[in-house]
């Protein structure tokens, strides 16, 4: 039936935008994560610069995720909002903080302590909520008759709060990687010192966060450990092996590049292990996204617009990648 | 400790704050987005220095601008979901993909255009830049043609009908819902708002540096400029709220009868009632100082004309009516200000003075916030008169709420109020630094550091000269 197959469509275009979200306000907001570890001056203008012109673009793949969310799967939306209602509020305004730093950072020297903090403090927020919001949708939200059924604080366990340490961690790995690619001189060489640290956390933490999942009430043990699809289910933590040796090979090898997209690959593949545990939920073991989905015909009034649109958005982000594809400097990429 | 409050209510007062607080900046950038297109086009077409000058005076502006709009434009499409749920899961199916429509608009205009707008003029020639200043204009007001699509279905709905689940869904063609009955009327007079908002603080700008120094060109154009406007779209604002007016009294009755303090029928013909304390207890106005027959000559264009009362509908459906009744004077009364603030230009330019009347620079001063708050509070008119309905008649705003609890909604009620005060606060200061310099002829272009304010837009990589990057 044809609008099963939207369904699925419109799943796909939201968990693309979520994972093009993660991967890339990701380094961005692990940048702000390590700030505090960074020079001031030359070392702080550059990381800052590194991710000028590009976070923006970024972080608009959060209002695409959520406006997705309410637009094809309004019933999802109307759930996990609620469920998660102080995580996502603290993650707003820790966006607030750091988009407007970005802007007024320049404007002042003699206000530029503060925007950095508030830079900094915004990050980490905004990161840590995001992982605690992953965990608390892995271990489930009660759902009665469509509704969220839980109190305001059901979110928080020692489980969440672990994937809330993981991604600031994660977060930490990517920026530190982006910047041995961006930088140069005593940035890169504090760079690739933290990552070789965060790299290790990283992948203590997936594998924390993995042995905990079975723990949770749910069946996701099955899902990774029943015959056949245990042959499949297999391939991504050795996938994850292979892409973390390659990681510390790289730099030990002081290449610039490969760190950054191992680290990326790390997090596909955590996005994929995601993917595994929960399709095709949207809420674990509550809503499928066919329970969730908007009727036939908001699907299909909303395709024209994803179909030229996304498309055109990814050609000019590739661009805007490309045209600062070099080293940033102190004033600037060159 | 803020379990004594009711949820609900707090619930409303976040996202009213949230959402007043965003519709300053968009309110601002539609009419400064177009008010950028008619410079450059001037700019173009006589090759004036000034208009120069005056583009990348306020393109600067612009930039802040749009970019806190972004910034608080993307709290906006989550407090739909985390306080707001039930509504949001019923109405999903129609508003959601509107707003879907909405961010994809920003996007694609951020995306291909903002950029090279903001940071392109050496790099792509004069012609292309121009036709990027128009797109980001025309993008500006498409975004805005889909968030009054959305608001006024809420106010007027049409096109759905109600699946098992509750939800409304699309009853077939998208076209009813989209073009809904108040849509038109509700586009036309905040658009032009936006407008007049835009002209009024042009206006406070130029009046402002004309004070300091009576010679200055670009100050002297945009005065000029603002007052064309003021002049001649305060009217015309004026003709389309009465317009909109009559719309919302055939869909809305309740809500025109709560602006005009109505409690009471009127067989005869209604009075206006220019001032007054609603005192819906008791049904009646206290104090009350009215024209007689004027009000149905407004609002039926016929001064015998009956009216019905507030009496006449149930008592659980009436909205707030003071809230509605002063923030509707506030609006009206700004309006004829603005209008008389274009009149008195008209004859200072008749008389040849525009530049000399001080008086006239002084009040253009005081006027230059008021269309922020001439477009508040005719969106708290139009949102509380919509009350006690989200989705009007159909769906009542104590059963849309998310299962919330008092404590975690003030918290974060409190905690936007202080975010935003010190966030925004910075960057009102900012834009007021950038304001109180004056025009300069060569007004340099934005200067090429990281201030993209939204978008991905490439700038230091666009306008840099080689070899400036270090």
């Amino acid at each position: 039936m044809a609008s099963i197959d939207l369904t699925i469509f419109w799943a796909g275009i939201i968990g693309f935008a979520v994972m093009a979200y993660v991967v890339m306000d990701g380094f961005d907001l692990g940048i702000g994560i390590l700030f505090p570890s960074l020079a001031v001056g030359d070392e702080r203008d550059q990381a800052m610069n590194s991710i000028a012109p590009v976070w923006d673009g970024n972080e608009t793949w959060l209002v695409l995720g959520g406006g997705g969310l309410f637009a094809a799967f309004p019933l999802a939306y109307g759930i996990i909002l609620p469920a998660t209602y102080p995580l996502m509020i603290a993650m707003l305004l820790g966006l607030v903080f750091r988009g407007v730093a970005f802007e007024f950072r320049w404007r002042d020297p003699r206000h530029r302590p503060l925007w950095d903090v508030a830079f900094c403090l915004g990050s980490f927020v905004a990161a840590f909520t995001q992982g605690v919001t992953l965990g608390a949708i892995l271990q489930g939200i009660r759902v009665e008759q469509d509704a969220y059924a839980g109190g305001w604080l059901d979110w928080l366990s020692p489980f969440s709060l672990l994937t809330g340490i993981a991604v600031v961690i994660g977060y930490g790995l990517l920026g530190a990687t982006w910047l041995i690619w961006k930088t140069e001189g005593s940035s890169q060489r504090h760079a690739r010192r933290v990552t070789f640290w965060l790299a290790l956390a990283t992948l203590a933490a997936l594998a924390a966060v993995s042995a905990a999942t079975p723990f949770l009430a749910y069946d996701y043990w099955r899902r990774w450990f029943a015959m056949p699809g245990v042959l499949l289910t297999a391939q991504v933590p050795l996938l994850v092996a292979i892409c973390a040796a390659a990681l510390f090979w790289g730099l030990k090898r002081e290449f610039e590049r490969l760190p950054f997209v191992m680290a990326l690959a790390i997090f596909l593949l955590g996005f994929v292990g995601l993917g595994i545990s929960i399709y095709p939920y949207v809420v674990p073991r509550a809503v499928t996204i066919w329970d969730a989905a908007a009727p036939y015909s908001s699907q299909v009034f909303m395709l024209p617009g994803a179909l030229v649109i996304i498309p055109i958005i990814l050609a000019y982000t590739g661009w805007a990648y490309w045209v600062f594809r070099g080293k940033a400097g102190v004033h600037g990429y060159h | 400790m803020f379990d004594q409050f009711d949820p609900v209510v707090l619930a409303r007062a976040q996202f009213a704050f949230t959402v007043s607080f965003h519709f300053i900046f968009p309110a601002f950038s539609i009419g400064l987005a177009s008010y950028l297109m008619v410079l450059e086009a001037l700019w173009l077409k006589t090759g004036r220095a000034v208009y120069l000058d005056l583009f990348r005076y306020w393109l600067k502006i612009f930039a802040v601008v749009f970019g806190m709009g972004v910034v608080s434009g993307v709290v906006m499409s989550y407090q739909f979901g985390t306080n707001w749920s039930v509504f949001s899961t019923k109405a999903g199916p129609i508003i959601g993909p509107l707003m879907a429509y909405e961010v994809l608009t920003a996007f694609f205009l951020e995306a291909g255009f903002l950029g090279v707008m903001l940071f392109g003029m050496n790099k792509v020639g004069r012609r292309l830049h121009f036709f990027a200043t128009c797109m980001v204009a025309l993008g500006t007001l498409i975004s805005a043609t889909w968030i009054i699509s959305v608001n006024s279905w809420m106010q007027t709905p049409a096109g759905y009908a109600i699946n098992a689940k509750g939800q409304f869904v699309p009853a077939g063609s998208w076209l009813p819902i989209i073009f809904n009955p108040s849509f038109p009327y509700r586009l036309v007079h905040t658009v032009i708002a936006a407008y007049l908002t835009t002209a009024f603080v042009v206006g406070g700008v130029g009046a402002w540096h004309l004070l300091k120094d009576r010679a200055n060109a670009g100050a002297r154009t945009m005065f000029s400029m603002a007052m064309w406007m003021a002049a001649l779209v305060a009217p015309i604002q004026i003709l389309a709220g009465d317009a909109h007016g009559l719309n919302t009294l055939e869909h809305q009755p309740a809500k025109v009868l709560a602006m005009e303090g109505d409690y009471q029928p009127s067989p005869n013909g209604a009075p206006l009632i220019l001032f007054g304390l609603p005192n819906s207890a008791e049904a009646r106005v206290d104090y009350e100082v009215s024209i007689p027959h004027l009000g149905s000559l407004i609002l039926k264009h016929d001064p015998f004309a009956s009216l019905p009362g507030l009496v006449d509908f149930p008592r659980e459906n009436w909205p707030p009516v003071p809230i509605v009744f002063w923030s509707f004077r506030i609006m009206v009364a700004l309006g004829f200000a603005m209008l008389g603030i274009g009149l008195w230009s008209l004859l200072a330019r008749f008389r040849r003075k525009l530049y000399d009347w001080s008086w006239l620079h002084r009040a253009a001063i005081m006027m230059g916030p008021s269309g922020f708050v001439a477009v508040i509070a005719g969106w708290v008119t139009t949102e509380v008169g919509r009350q006690p309905f989200t989705v009007y008649g159909l769906l009542r705003t104590a059963e849309s709420h998310s299962p919330l609890a008092a404590p975690a909604v003030a918290a974060s009620l409190i905690a936007f109020v202080i975010v935003y005060f010190f966030a925004f606060g910075a960057g009102f200061y900012y834009l007021l630094r950038l304001m109180a310099k004056p025009p300069g002829s060569g007004e340099p272009p934005p200067p090429p550091m990281p201030q993209r304010a939204a978008g991905i837009t490439p700038a230091p990589g666009v306008v840099a000269p080689a070899g400036a990057g270090r």
